[in-house]
């Protein structure tokens, strides 16, 4: 199949409600031509009303839809030449595979014979040609999905939009089709738009990420620029497992330091900054577990332990704090008792100050 | 499915003989009041008169009559046509209130309803007097504009009160089927370029069309059937009246009235069995968890006045027969004229004077035929969801057929069975009003069971296991915790043969003796065939809707706290 012409899509100043909620809260975001871009967050976040808007099946309050640079906001779904996966596929029962990938093909209007071979290139890019007479009923779940990206391809839309095309796998399924997904959108070099709720589906396949939440976009970034460095504490929560701690600046100057507890407080690096309000944020493989406690800032008690294989999951209560440390496990290593005293330390270049 | 495969029980053991002795009567009762009558029927046809030898001989026969012959394809061409006519009403209609944001919906899925409580022959006089040659839109056609459109004439008479009475079915499985298309369906063909009526066409209606069939033939075969319509039209050469005229005038012992039984039991048992093949494997009930049916457009200014015209319109027509029996039944005298020349109530005077006899026959053969209904209903669906009984699943099968059954043939299959068996006093079986009920039982059993059926199959076996654990045996558990459970669905059941039954005919016509022994569907027959007795037909016909109106919305009551009780 020939690489589709593609074009970046934009979105600018989206606002949205639903009566008195605000589904969408003026979004504007900008994927790149040939990108791969996530929108990631939890059920309810709007992402998937977003990429509704940009199909043209919602229609914002306010705000633009712009596609390769021209403004599609006033185009019906029709016109719009965005395609779209569906997260229950939505193949028509009444069809076969192949009625159902030359669909849009007809609606185009395209003369038989270029139309027969589209939809045999379509078939055969995603390796179900020898089903192509079988109605979607007679297929397995990963096949149904395959022949919802065919028909979709088929029209060579410039831009691929995927709502959730993995929730309907089961485990194992999903780890090889996002594969597959990954490598059809980068033969195509087609510009496409994936929602999910899943961040390591999103950090797997996606070249960047727009994290989501209430409606606003949070950060946007490549996967390990939000891992390594969130932008606030809903994101640095959401992706991966992280360390927030409360407590409040006291001193000023190189003597600033940040107090969990009476007794339980660490220096502020310089460079650091601090807004008001903000929490202390770590990932648990930045920090590090010492038997005993003489002197050191960090020093609590060992409240569990969870052996994972690989590693050693352990909390610790620090103060009013309780945080999680994770260390390497290696034959032969001796683990920590619950119970005993512990100190934890963090490097200063992991350790964060984040706001809500 | 109400009549899908009995679920396995893991570890149910023999059947009891008291479940065998139930399964036993009820299969008796099937054979000698639904199988062999209508073998009967198919006997006498195959074979010669007197000596009972086989023969096509009759068949010949029936091809050789001119009348006959285009009896048949008059037949047909009335219920072909009503089903185009009900599908020009239905289609519009169930498509407006599923796919528009239409402030009509509610009341066209509420009136849209009310020609099923009143059978076609009911209005088809009063459709006379409003549609008819001198009824009253032709009078104002005539006196605003100079002519007359021919509503009534001949067959089209026929077809247009039965499209009106009968649309209903095609809209209640078409707008089923529109519900419960999921909206990514239309969604992904407007993604791939489709809109407008293209998609209609291509992706809407195909997925809606397992229900239009299913409408659509039940619509043919109660049309194809109908015989009390066309014979108070006064259209004799159609094939459900033959047979009536033939077997009422000539006898029980002319074959043709058996040829033409024949005929109507093989065109419905067809009819059912192409709409079932055209739904096998086409359950595209595709809503899917958090989806949602298909988005509803708001309609644009001269788009919704048109809508509303059109409902107004189809509406009007659809309340038409109930208004025309309403002024009917107070008429002194209404001829000629618009609207009748004076009111009177002496019409209901009459009717719950003299005439009371058919409201009370009525109430005493609905109410029995209701109780053997579902007796028989839920002791088959006991049967089959709970036991593990040999030939259970025959049961079932056979009291469904009784769909398939014209209730001319029925009563044909009737007369000739009993007319032989003799009482001790000397009078044939087959005049004894007890006859009249077993008829009208067979007839709407399939209905009671499937609301047994249902209300059975949502109760969890873990709860009659638990009773069982408990010490209770099969028979207490069934007296204490099944059939308390299953209440609500055995009402509903009983109601739904009662109000079916009070205004059946076909089957009626043909075994009523004597107007002492005949329900009020027999005695508005008769009322109506005479222009005096218009008056108290009409009144009778309009205690015969209400009643039944009353006895759906009794019926939707205890269905609708059936399943929040359900559902808690």
């Amino acid at each position: 199949m020939r690489a589709t012409p593609s074009a970046g899509i934009a979105v600018e100043n989206i606002d949205l409600s639903y009566g008195d909620h605000r589904v969408l809260k003026d979004v504007s975001l900008a994927v790149e031509p040939g990108e791969f871009f996530a929108f990631l967050g939890p059920s309810g976040c709007g992402k998937t009303t977003l990429l509704r808007i940009i199909a043209g099946f919602n229609r914002p309050d306010r705000g633009r839809v712009l596609l390769a640079g021209e403004d599609i906001s006033h185009l019906p779904p029709w016109k719009r030449d965005v395609g779209m996966v569906f997260q229950s596929y939505a193949l028509w029962p009444h069809m076969s595979v192949r009625s159902n990938v030359a669909f849009g093909l007809e609606e185009r209007r395209l003369p038989r014979a270029e139309i027969d071979r589209r939809v045999e290139e379509a078939l055969d890019l995603v390796g179900l040609k020898p089903l192509a007479d079988r109605r979607p009923s007679q297929l397995s779940g990963g096949q149904q999905q395959r022949v919802a990206v065919a028909r979709t391809v088929a029209v060579r839309p410039k831009v691929l939009l995927l709502d959730e095309p993995l929730s309907n796998l089961d485990a194992k399924l999903r780890v090889q089709v996002r594969r597959e997904l990954r490598d059809l959108q980068q033969r195509l070099g087609l510009t496409t738009i994936f929602v999910t709720h899943d961040q390591e589906e999103a950090n797997t396949i996606c070249d960047r990420i727009a994290v989501m939440n209430d409606g606003v976009v949070q950060q946007v970034g490549t996967p390990m620029a939000l891992y390594e460095r969130p932008a606030n504490l809903f994101v640095a929560s959401f992706l991966g497992t992280a360390n927030i701690i409360a407590g409040d600046v006291v001193g000023s100057g190189a003597d600033r330091a940040f107090r969990v507890a009476d007794g339980v407080t660490l220096p502020i690096p310089p460079c650091a900054e601090v807004a008001p309000g903000a929490k202390l944020v770590f990932r648990p493989q930045d920090a590090r577990i010492h038997p005993g406690s003489e002197g050191a800032s960090l020093t609590g008690t060992i409240t569990h332990r969870e052996f994972l294989g690989s590693s050693v999951r352990y909390g610790v209560r620090v103060g009013p704090a309780e945080m999680t440390v994770d260390v390497p496990f290696h034959a032969g290593d001796r683990l920590q008792e619950v119970g005993a005293p512990a100190m934890v330390t963090v490097a200063p270049r992991s350790l964060l100050w984040l706001a809500p | 499915m109400a009549f899908a495969l009995p679920q396995r029980r893991p570890f149910a053991f023999g059947v009891t003989p008291g479940q065998a002795v139930a399964a036993a009567a009820i299969g008796l009762f099937l054979v000698v009041f639904l199988v062999v009558p209508v073998a009967t029927v198919v006997y006498v046809a195959f074979t010669e008169k007197g000596t009972g030898a086989f023969t096509l001989v009759n068949f010949a026969d029936f091809l050789r009559t001119d009348l006959f012959v285009r009896s048949f394809w008059n037949s047909v061409y009335v219920s072909a046509a009503s089903v185009v006519l009900a599908s020009i009403l239905a289609v519009p209609l169930a498509t407006l209130t599923t796919r528009f944001e239409f402030r009509g919906a509610v009341l066209i899925q509420t009136l849209g309803f009310l020609p099923l409580i009143m059978p076609p022959f009911v209005g088809a006089v009063a459709m006379q007097l409003l549609f008819g040659r001198n009824g009253t839109v032709n009078l104002l056609l005539d006196d605003w504009l100079g002519f007359k459109i021919p509503f009534m004439e001949g067959l089209n008479g026929v077809v247009f009160v039965e499209a009106i009475h009968y649309f209903p079915f095609i809209l209640v499985n078409l707008s089923t089927s529109l519900r419960g298309i999921d909206r990514s369906m239309e969604e992904a063909a407007q993604n791939l370029g489709s809109s407008g009526l293209r998609l209609l066409r291509r992706i809407v209606f195909p997925l809606a069309l397992p229900g239009y069939l299913a409408g659509a033939s039940l619509v043919f075969v109660k049309v194809f059937d109908d015989l009390a319509t066309p014979l108070l039209l006064n259209v004799k050469d159609m094939l459900a009246p033959q047979a009536y005229l033939r077997v009422t005038s000539i006898g029980i012992a002319d074959p043709m009235g058996y040829v033409i039984a024949f005929v109507l039991i093989v065109v419905s048992g067809l009819a059912m069995w192409a709409s079932a093949a055209a739904m096998r494997g086409k359950d595209y009930a595709t809503v899917q968890r958090g989806g949602g049916g298909l988005a509803r457009r708001r309609m644009r200014g001269w788009e919704s006045a048109l809508a509303y015209a059109a409902v107004f319109l189809i509406l009007a027509l659809v309340l038409a027969p109930h208004l025309g029996l309403l002024l009917l039944s107070f008429a002194t005298v209404w001829s000629f004229s618009p609207l009748p020349d004076e009111f009177t109530l002496a019409h209901y005077g009459r009717v719950f004077g003299e005439s009371f006899v058919y409201i009370k026959n009525t109430l005493l053969y609905a109410s029995l035929a209701g109780v053997i209904d579902v007796v028989l209903g839920a002791g088959i669906a006991y049967l089959v969801l709970r036991t593990r009984l040999v030939g259970r699943a025959w049961l079932d099968w056979a009291a469904s057929a009784a769909l398939a059954v014209p209730g001319v043939v029925l009563g044909i299959g009737y007369l000739r069975t009993f007319y032989g068996v003799q009482l001790p006093d000397g009078r044939p079986l087959a005049t004894l009003w007890i006859m009249i009920v077993l008829a009208l039982a067979v007839r709407r059993l399939p209905y009671a069971l499937r609301a047994c059926y249902a209300a059975l199959q949502q109760i969890s076996i873990s709860l009659e296991e638990a009773a069982e654990n408990l010490g209770a045996t099969k028979a207490r558990t069934l007296r204490r915790v099944t059939i308390p459970l299953m209440a609500g669905g055995i009402v509903a059941g009983f109601i739904s043969s009662f109000a079916t039954a009070a205004v059946e005919l076909s089957a009626t016509l043909m075994l009523v003796q004597s107007n002492s022994d005949a329900p009020l569907a027999y005695g508005l027959y008769v009322f109506m065939q005479s222009a005096a007795g218009r008056g108290p037909g009409a009144a009778l016909g309009v205690i015969a809707v209400a009643l039944v109106a009353v006895c759906a919305f009794l019926s939707h009551l205890v269905v609708e706290r059936g399943s929040r009780a359900g559902s808690r």
